[in-house]
């Protein structure tokens, strides 16, 4: 395929032509605020004000690159469902199941590599029951909302109450416990000093980061949540892809839950509850619009570290939960509110 | 208003722009698409503040900070994307923002009194004030507009293009009202694209040119046509139809359709267009037309009736098959329904071909920005920087940008519902050149519009719709804009 694929009206020359040097951004102050760092400005700054205030309270027991690590891996698992939710909310969705689905994929998961006996080959078994329980849960979230036509909140609020009920069900509301050493030093693996939870989510994201600028996937998500009926009557499969979302959606559920089963060895209904609100929460603080057409996995990212830092900063200064809790909803609005002052610039201005 | 400029990040939207208006008068802003038009009645609706410049408001000085400012002046402005919400009630949107109210709770009766008192010196007493905005027609919401306008004690109305959405005989309903109003010594700004209304209703001129006034109050009556659009394009504008270039007989078949029904909106259309031809839709609004354009696209599932497309059947209710089947929908509703907004142009460009352009999933967006700037230059979109948001280009712009994205994806089959509305006097000549040169070119295309006119000066063949039906068919030249009317008023075929 060449340029002639397209056809102009005016003389072919400008395919002919030696391409024009593209006008290249200039890199100035401005140029760099309206880019990605400008973007991310108000995330980068909450993020750097939390640090100071950990340096300051805890001192070394914050600032050593171990509790570093311990914050990231504590994003770790809440990061890669937040990469899943970003797309279903560019897309102009929302999934309120996703932390329901980890549950149950960690009971399921959990009970097949019982079922399959204590063999050791089985933890890949039960790795692949959790993403397929994952993804199975997410296409059906899908299936009934782009073709039943149910709202997404209804949808994935049903998605909610069944599977963590399903969960009780199977698990008989008891805990599976998972002794299968091959699992457990897989997800204890050390690489370069970083563990596997940390590697988990840093894939997960790059993944999630080119899929959504790199690829058509991407660029469909963005057409279909910035403008629905646009992206149809252009003839793009509105329908099907606003399915997959929900299907990537459960899947980064399935991964999460077998992230879970590695910390934890064990796969119990309650895994994963309210994480679906710290998940929308991180994309929303993020700068991602709740409303579709805009967003970027590295704001979720950022916005899932910000949470995880303030929990760490509470934990080091021996402060309850419930003040965190506190904290959480005013970052929420702080960040959101700063969010808007420097992406409004560019923006519309209504 | 004297020395306006205003300039938006950068970029310079007007520039020392004088505006005077007299009391009971009708003041016509001109000018192209993106010449300032919008900016500055924002400017004076106090919705923009200038950066230089000065408004005086009955000899005194004045500041308008917000639009609550302006609209205590005695300001009130009529958008041209009609600001009305659709689930509140005719009183409850008038009085939008100054309930009446005693202590909290709302006087519903006493508004429902004064919105019917409003609503009959529009000529609109039958309009129910309880009746929820949702349900009214374009024109009627327009009503509602104008009527909340004049809630205030309002001493100019600022309407921005009021007609566009009208039919001809609600444009007469239009100008009766703003007559009645400039008697009451209420003064209208009134911005149109249309050059005959301004014949008809303007008093005063102002023509605005790439953010500067090229003309200041001229008298209507005094200037001729063509030294207006001379001073809006810079340029004259004499045959605003390129000539048609003859269809030959033996031409192949680029759309057949046969039989074609949606349940309660039409029935048994069939009409076929040659490669080459230009086929035009003229009727009323609602009369069925740019249903009949979305059932051929699949936007809509037809009841019963085929398609072909390039000799190809298309599925029923698929625009992806019609796409792949080379036709392109170019929609009424160019905001809602064709573009990505706070998109770049060359995204909004490529959205139905960047699939094509990618490797293995991947996206080659350089190369979509290259082929994108192909077609800027192609058909002179402005301005001509592939990575601007939609958001800012002007009606005829926006416009190129969906027939851009036809053109990249080797449409064959153009369906264009209203690709002038909105869209300047100057812009308009160059899209009814483009659409010419697209025929010329061995494409099909299908044009959809409520200005007769332009049916009649595009096409090589009128359809004639009314009540759902297909009434006529008939060359263009073979028929004139009251015969066309006549057609449609009967309602029956001839």
């Amino acid at each position: 395929m060449s340029e002639s694929q397209s056809q102009t009206i005016a003389p072919a020359e400008a395919g002919s032509e030696a391409p024009q040097p593209q006008p290249r951004r200039r890199f100035t102050a401005k140029g760099l605020l309206s880019g990605s760092v400008g973007r991310n400005l108000g995330l980068i700054l909450a993020l750097a004000a939390l640090f100071v205030v950990g340096a300051i309270t805890a001192g070394d027991r914050f600032t050593n690159i171990d509790n570093i690590l311990v914050i990231i891996r504590l994003a770790s698992i809440i990061g890669v469902i937040s990469v899943g939710m970003t797309f279903v909310i560019i897309g102009g969705g929302i999934d309120l199941s996703v932390g329901s689905v980890m549950g149950l994929a960690s009971v399921v998961a959990t009970l097949s590599a019982i079922q399959a006996a204590a063999d050791n080959s089985t933890w890949l078994v039960m790795v692949f029951t959790a993403l397929a329980v994952g993804l199975a849960a997410g296409f059906l979230n899908g299936f009934v909302i782009a073709y039943g036509k149910v709202v997404a909140f209804m949808a994935t609020l049903a998605m909610l109450v069944a599977a963590r009920g399903l969960a009780e069900i199977l698990a008989n509301r008891t805990t599976q416990v998972v002794r299968i050493p091959e699992f457990i030093e897989f997800m204890n693996m050390d690489l370069l000093g970083i563990d596997m939870l940390i590697w988990i989510f840093v894939i997960v994201a790059v993944a999630g980061w080119i899929l959504l600028n790199r690829t058509t996937f991407g660029r469909r998500t963005v057409a279909i949540g910035g403008n629905r009926e646009a992206a149809r009557l252009a003839g793009l499969a509105v329908r099907r892809h606003t399915m997959y979302l929900y299907a990537l959606a459960g899947l980064t559920a399935g991964i999460a839950a077998v992230m879970i089963l590695g910390r934890t060895t064990a796969g119990t209904s309650t895994h994963g509850t309210l994480y679906e609100l710290d998940a929308i929460a991180a994309v929303v603080v993020g700068g991602t619009l709740l409303v579709g057409g805009r967003g970027t996995i590295t704001g979720t990212v950022f916005g899932v570290l910000i949470f995880a830092t303030l929990t760490n900063v509470f934990t080091q200064n021996n402060l309850s939960t419930s003040v965190q809790a506190v904290a959480k909803g005013v970052i929420i609005v702080i960040a959101v509110l700063l969010q808007q002052r420097f992406a409004g610039q560019g923006s519309k201005s209504h | 208003m004297t020395g306006i400029s205003k300039s938006f990040s950068g970029v310079q939207a007007l520039k020392n722009v004088d505006l005077e208006i007299a009391a009971g008068e009708v003041h016509c802003i001109l000018g192209q698409n993106g010449a300032g038009k919008s900016t500055l009645i924002k400017t004076l609706a106090g919705a923009h503040l200038p950066d230089a410049g000065t408004i005086e408001w009955n000899g005194e000085h004045v500041s308008l900070h917000s639009p609550q400012d302006a609209i205590e002046l005695g300001i009130a402005t009529m958008y041209q994307e009609l600001d009305v919400v659709d689930g509140l009630t005719i009183a409850e949107n008038i009085f939008l923002g100054h309930e009446l109210a005693v202590g909290g709770f709302l006087r519903t009766g006493e508004a429902n009194t004064r919105t019917r008192r409003l609503l009959e010196r529009l000529g609109h007493g039958d309009l129910s004030p309880s009746r929820e905005v949702g349900s009214l027609s374009a024109a009627n919401k327009q009503i509602v507009s104008m009527a909340r306008a004049l809630s205030h004690d309002t001493r100019l109305i600022i309407m921005d293009e009021p007609s566009a959405v009208l039919d001809g005989e609600e444009v007469k309903n239009l100008f009766r009202v703003v007559r009645e109003l400039t008697s009451a010594g209420i003064a209208v700004v009134y911005i149109t694209h249309r050059l005959e209304e301004i014949r008809e209703i303007g008093d005063r001129i102002t023509v605005l040119k790439d953010g500067r006034s090229t003309a200041n109050g001229l008298d209507v009556s005094e200037t001729p046509t063509s030294e207006l659009i001379r001073r809006m394009t810079g340029r004259e504008v004499e045959n605003v139809f390129p000539p048609a270039t003859p269809v030959p007989d033996d031409a192949p078949l680029a759309l057949e359709v046969e039989g074609l029904s949606l349940d309660g909106v039409f029935h048994d259309v069939g009409f076929t267009v040659r490669a080459g031809e230009v086929v035009g839709l003229a009727g009323l609004v609602g009369s069925g037309r740019s249903e009949i354009l979305e059932t051929i696209y699949g936007a809509r599932r037809a009841t019963s009736g085929t398609v072909r497309a390039n000799g190809r059947s298309l599925r029923r209710g698929s625009v992806r098959d019609a796409v792949r089947a080379g036709v392109g929908l170019s929609p009424e509703e160019r905001k809602s329904q064709g573009l990505l907004l706070d998109e770049p142009i060359f995204r909004n460009v490529t959205l139905s071909s960047f699939a094509k352009f990618a490797r293995g999933g991947f996206v080659d967006e350089r190369r979509e920005r290259r082929i994108a700037t192909e077609q800027i230059d192609a058909l002179e979109l402005r301005p001509a920087d592939p990575d601007r948001p939609a958001r800012t280009l002007s009606g005829g712009n926006q416009q190129k940008i969906l027939l851009a994205r036809w053109l990249v994806n080797r449409t064959s089959v153009l369906l264009l519902d209203e690709p002038t509305r909105g869209v300047d006097v100057g812009a308009r000549a160059e899209i009814y050149a483009l659409i010419r040169e697209l025929a010329a070119n061995g494409d099909a295309v299908v044009v959809v519009s409520s200005e007769i006119e332009e049916v009649l000066g595009l096409a090589d063949t009128v359809l004639v719709v009314g009540d759902g039906r297909i009434l006529t068919t008939v060359k263009s030249d073979q028929i004139d804009e009251h015969q066309v009317l006549d057609l449609v008023m009967k309602g029956t075929a001839a």
